[in-house]
């Protein structure tokens, strides 16, 4: 159906072809998944009882809740994780069209790398870094 | 109704539909992985909008690390599911209130806005020869040039908040 479809137009009426293949992996993905569990809901034998659905942990009696309070270390990483993957996203235009931005595309991402610079160091200087 | 028609159709049913999934659920692990769902429907739409570049990124900040920041203060926080409370309960005039402005102002907005804009040079053609992160390297650091460095001091305040609001007090755990 899509095929017949110009990939090229209007805004509007723009079709990325190119990306059939994702859609197909998405999808033969989507079945991996979807399929054992349909297969196993159909073929095996149901016959419980309660000690059989209760939970198992390593053969004891289960402990506590299985949620449990995180340490705030976990946040300060995540959101550091977070800030240098943008970083490094405005990284990558850059680099692409590097020979076409010249001298001062080089300093406006130097000012930017220098800026995110000050907070790497004020976090490795504040101990975010570290884990106890 | 044309292929990309139904296409859009499905896309924005889907996303308001997933919205709705994310703020009902009562367990929060459960809105989170609908959230990443609804995730991958916006990056589909990047996509029809010839923006490549912006569904790539939609799935690797959004879906790979933002999601993984809520999945860490859902964690945090140790939320339970959600009880309907009467504090919560209590608070729906103040949301209708809100909505209303909202919707008002959304329809003032379009209003305004010219739903067949006359086009600009970067046709769909010119960005698929010149390359879509190279059209946008070219535009964002130069004529774009403040916003960007401005996203640099955004993301330093990120850093600086995150790390004051997580240090430990001297003598306090």
């Amino acid at each position: 159906m899509f095929l017949c479809i110009k990939s090229v137009g209007m805004p509007g009426e723009y079709v990325p072809i190119d990306y059939i293949p994702v859609i197909i992996v998405l999808f033969v993905a989507t079945l991996i998944g979807l399929l054992p569990l349909v297969m196993g809901v159909i073929l095996r034998p149901r016959r419980p009882y309660p000690l059989k659905l209760s939970p198992y942990e390593s053969g004891i009696e289960p402990v506590g809740e299985p949620r449990y309070r995180f340490s705030v270390r976990f946040y300060v990483i995540a959101m550091l994780f977070v800030v240098f993957d943008v970083e490094v996203v405005f990284l990558y235009p850059w680099a692409v069209a590097f020979d076409k931005l010249g001298l001062f595309g080089f300093i406006e991402m130097m000012i930017f790398i220098f800026m995110l610079l000050v907070g790497y160091i004020y976090a490795w200087e504040k101990g975010a870094l570290e884990w106890d | 109704m044309t292929a990309h028609q139904l296409i859009f159709a499905y896309l924005a049913i889907a996303i308001t539909g997933l919205s709705v999934m994310v703020i009902t659920r009562r367990n929060p692990v459960h809105a989170v992985l609908w959230m990443l769902v609804l995730f991958v429907h916006i990056a589909i739409l990047y996509l029809f909008l010839n923006a490549e570049f912006l569904a790539a990124i939609q799935i690797i900040i959004y879906a790979g690390a933002i999601l993984v920041l809520f999945l860490f203060v859902i964690m945090l926080l140790d939320v339970k599911d959600v009880e309907m409370e009467r504090r919560f309960l209590g608070l729906w005039p103040a949301g209708v209130v809100i909505t209303a402005i909202l919707t008002l102002l959304s329809v003032i907005v379009l209003r305004e806005i010219d739903v067949f804009p006359p086009l600009g040079q970067f046709s769909i053609e010119r960005i698929r020869s010149e390359g879509n992160i190279m059209t946008i390297g070219r535009v964002l650091y130069t004529r774009h040039l403040l916003p960007f460095e401005i996203a640099s001091l955004i993301l330093l305040v990120a850093i600086i908040g995150a790390v004051v609001l997580a240090k430990k007090r001297k003598g306090v755990e």
